[in-house]
């Protein structure tokens, strides 16, 4: 009779264990390939709203079309993009598309989808603008994503607290002194904790500055943020901060990183919320009639009556083995009744020339698409030198520095001339290690 | 009829087949091993039984420590180091580089400075306060109190659970409309910015730390309490010594085994302070709670600019710390051991 002996029973079982582990791995590494589609596409999204499964549903239409192509939208938060996605990239494991704002940090790894479009003029004619934001230089005439959105910074205005104070609201031509000093009178006769909030986002600090004088740019079209103009609204800024004009927290209180102070919004301890179009879905679902809420077009300094553009796109990646389809995914997304309707249903600005001409059909309340309107009518007075700092390839590093120095400035931790000095010196440090 | 072949029987057909399968398999490995142990004799088989641990730690721990160095030593932005140019010590150099190290903003990468001074006094305050607290509470728990059971469970339950949990729960109430300051304001009084101003937002993350992990310590200086023969305090007793004097003279030295185990766990682990800190206060305000750990993550994976050479200078540099601290514990743990 054979007896079992502990030692080989302590060998044998972890190693039954193993080869089953491997069986298994093996199964579901070859299993599907066989058994699925001969393509399937993931695209790693995220969403302001309801993008994400709106593209997905979207996706049947095109499956329909393409009974070889399988869709997966994976939705991930957006950290995971911005911090998540450059990683995987660069180890040459990405997602075959993916939706970003950073086009700066993604740049290497897109997908020229010019040599695969069935009609790469039509979509220079309906995105060109856009397009270059995702383009590497002057040179470059690629192709390299859908633009999802095209999106504009601006105020929101909590009405019901105006009409409370008794306070009219300030014109269409107020600057941001004009409204700092309106909502903080709004706020002391309604007893609401703060006057305004920011999102914190040196993207959307840079509309009020631009709006101020900064150029963000020398004349030789290098990078030279802090500028007489940068300094005037740096300094409101943080007066603003100390005084309690401006909710403090959203700034001073977030080590680094992005913040956006919707809650804030939402729960009517501001009176005014600097952040975007891209909020309307949450401001038509989550705020709806607690408050009369408004868009108001961006406020003015003495220079411009500016916010930022920006956007997101869904960007076809290098590392993919389905170039072909990929392409013709997104070229299915692009064509306009398909793209209208990914518009309409998530409620945000159209990037297509003719689009912007059309009147869509949101499914927005009545303020949501009298907002709508306003961020419509504000992309006229956009300044260029917004356009300019949008479509720079490294216009994050000028956000970073800008929101985390000046939330340093804020706290009381550096002084502002202390702040600009570390602006220049992170942006220069920075450069350098992009161009070693 | 042996005893084995009873068994047997009882198997019913099934059981014996699954027997005979099990045994079969059992004794696959034992060929090997024996053809083993007659080549490779007991000085080189112990080699084969810790190979696998070697491969494994040379995979994970090694060869990570040495990518370390590799980067550290290399500049740009790419991730494999092949694309990575070489810049020799020209990192180290950049963070090392400051006027008055007293003051980081006279250095040239001051959010690193900041994040030392910042951890170094974390680490003071942190270890410092939690080893006298674990200390106070193993003390309480080691006496027979009523619902001692509960109040042990309660104390450990905070190590439980995730740091992120942790953080939250606590952000929750320190936050501006928080808990706490609810909490004040319906008492009258008025509330606190606890996370806007760098002293309290500060000396809550050493609370929130010392909150979630000293259930960990004080269960192993009770460990070490209980394992104290009882007739020592009888004997004291016998001849009237005070309690303050049993405690400093009897229980304070025959429990620096296990005092010295929790002090170097309770550093290494608050010089690698992250996770909680950063859901908590995010390093804010400004950088008054950034932490060394958190300024390597930022330097490397939350910026546009990806450096991974600056990150992984400042790693190496943590890593010389830790070093240090593990050795610390070697040698203290060894001149315990020798003094008896």
């Amino acid at each position: 009779m054979i007896r079992p002996n502990l030692a080989v029973l302590g060998l044998a079982v972890p190693g039954l264990a193993v080869l089953g582990l491997a069986a298994l791995t093996f199964a579901a590494t070859f299993a599907p390939a066989v058994a699925a589609h001969a393509a399937e596409l993931r695209v790693m999204c995220y969403s302001d709203g309801n993008e994400c499964a709106v593209y997905a549903d979207l996706a049947k239409g095109f499956e329909k079309q393409h009974p070889d192509v399988q869709v997966r939208i994976d939705t991930v938060p957006y950290a995971q993009i911005t911090t998540s996605l450059p990683v995987q990239l660069a180890a040459g494991h990405g997602p075959d598309i993916a939706r970003v704002t950073d086009f700066g940090a993604t740049g290497k790894y897109l997908l020229d989808l010019r040599p695969l479009l069935p009609d790469a003029a039509y979509w220079t004619r309906e995105f060109g603008p856009v397009l270059d934001w995702m383009r590497q230089g002057p040179k470059d005439t690629g192709i390299y994503g859908l633009p999802t959105q095209l999106t504009i910074t601006g105020p929101f205005v909590d009405k019901t607290l105006f009409e409370q104070a008794n306070v009219p609201l300030p014109g269409p031509k107020a600057t941001w002194d004009d409204w700092a000093a309106a909502v903080a009178k709004v706020a002391k006769a309604t007893q609401t904790p703060f006057g305004m909030a920011w999102d914190r986002s040196g993207h959307r600090f840079a509309g009020p500055a631009i709006s101020y004088g900064a150029r963000y740019f020398a004349a030789d079209g290098t990078p030279a943020v802090v500028d007489p103009g940068f300094e005037a609204m740096a300094s409101r800024f943080v007066k603003w901060n100390q005084d309690g004009t401006v909710e403090k927290d959203i700034w001073a209180a977030t080590g680094t990183g992005y913040r956006d102070a919707f809650a804030s919004f939402a729960n009517g301890q501001i009176v005014l919320y600097l952040s975007g179009s891209w909020q309307l879905t949450r401001m038509d679902k989550q705020v709806g009639n607690s408050f009369d809420w408004v868009a108001v077009p961006n406020p003015c300094g003495p220079a411009a009556c500016t916010g930022m553009p920006g956007g997101a796109a869904l960007v076809g990646l290098k590392g993919t083995k389905h170039p072909k389809s990929v392409a013709a995914f997104l070229d299915y997304l692009a064509q306009q009744p398909v793209y209208q309707a990914m518009m309409e249903r998530t409620s945000n600005i159209p990037a297509s020339a003719s689009l912007q001409k059309a009147s869509l059909h949101y499914g927005l309340s009545a303020a949501g698409n009298a907002a709508l309107q306003v961020f419509l009518q504000s992309v006229q007075s956009l300044s260029p030198i917004a356009y300019h700092l949008q479509g720079y390839k490294y216009n994050q590093v000028i956000f970073n520095t800008t929101a985390n120095r000046l939330a340093q400035a804020i706290a009381g931790q550096i002084t502002l001339p202390q702040a600009y000095a570390r602006i220049a010196s992170d942006l220069r440090q920075q450069l350098a290690a992009a161009k070693q | 009829m042996s005893g084995a072949a009873a068994r047997n029987r009882e198997r019913g057909p099934f059981g014996r087949l699954a027997w005979g399968a099990y045994a079969a398999a059992m004794d696959l490995p034992e060929r090997p091993m024996r053809w083993a142990q007659a080549r490779l004799r007991d000085g080189r088989l112990g080699w084969l039984f810790v190979g696998p641990n070697l491969i494994v730690f040379g995979l994970f721990t090694f060869l990570p420590i040495l990518i370390d160095v590799v980067f550290a030593l290399t500049g740009g932005t790419a991730l494999l180091p092949s694309q990575r140019p070489f810049v020799g010590t020209q990192n180290l150099a950049q963070l090392l580089a400051c006027k008055n190290y007293l003051h980081p903003s006279s250095c040239y990468d001051d959010q690193f400075w900041y994040g030392v001074w910042n951890t170094a006094w974390f680490v003071l305050f942190q270890v410092g306060l939690m080893i006298v607290f674990s200390l106070a509470t193993a003390l309480v728990l080691n006496r027979k109190i009523i619902g001692r059971g509960f109040f042990r469970a309660v104390f450990f339950y905070p190590v439980l659970l995730s740091p992120v949990v942790v953080a939250l729960i606590w952000k929750w109430m320190l936050q501006r409309f928080g808990v706490l300051n609810a909490a004040l304001q319906g008492v009258g009084a008025h509330p606190v910015d606890w996370l806007l101003n760098a002293h309290w937002a500060f000396g809550w993350t050493v609370f929130v730390s010392i909150w979630a992990h000293m259930g960990f310590y004080t269960l192993i200086l009770l460990a070490g309490l209980q394992a104290i023969p009882r007739d020592i305090y009888e004997a004291a007793a016998m001849d009237a010594t005070p309690p303050g004097r049993v405690f400093w003279r009897l229980t304070l030295p025959l429990l620096m085994p296990n005092l010295l185990v929790v002090l170097v766990l309770a550093l290494i682990r608050a010089v690698q302070i992250f996770d909680e800190v950063f859901v908590l206060t995010g390093g804010g305000p400004g950088s008054a709670t950034t932490y060394l750990v958190e300024f390597i993550y930022n330097t490397g994976f939350a910026q546009q600019v990806r450096q991974y050479g600056l990150a992984s200078a400042a790693s190496l540099l943590l890593a010389a710390v830790l070093l240090v601290l593990t050795l610390t514990q070697l040698g203290l743990t060894r001149w315990s051991a020798k003094r008896g």
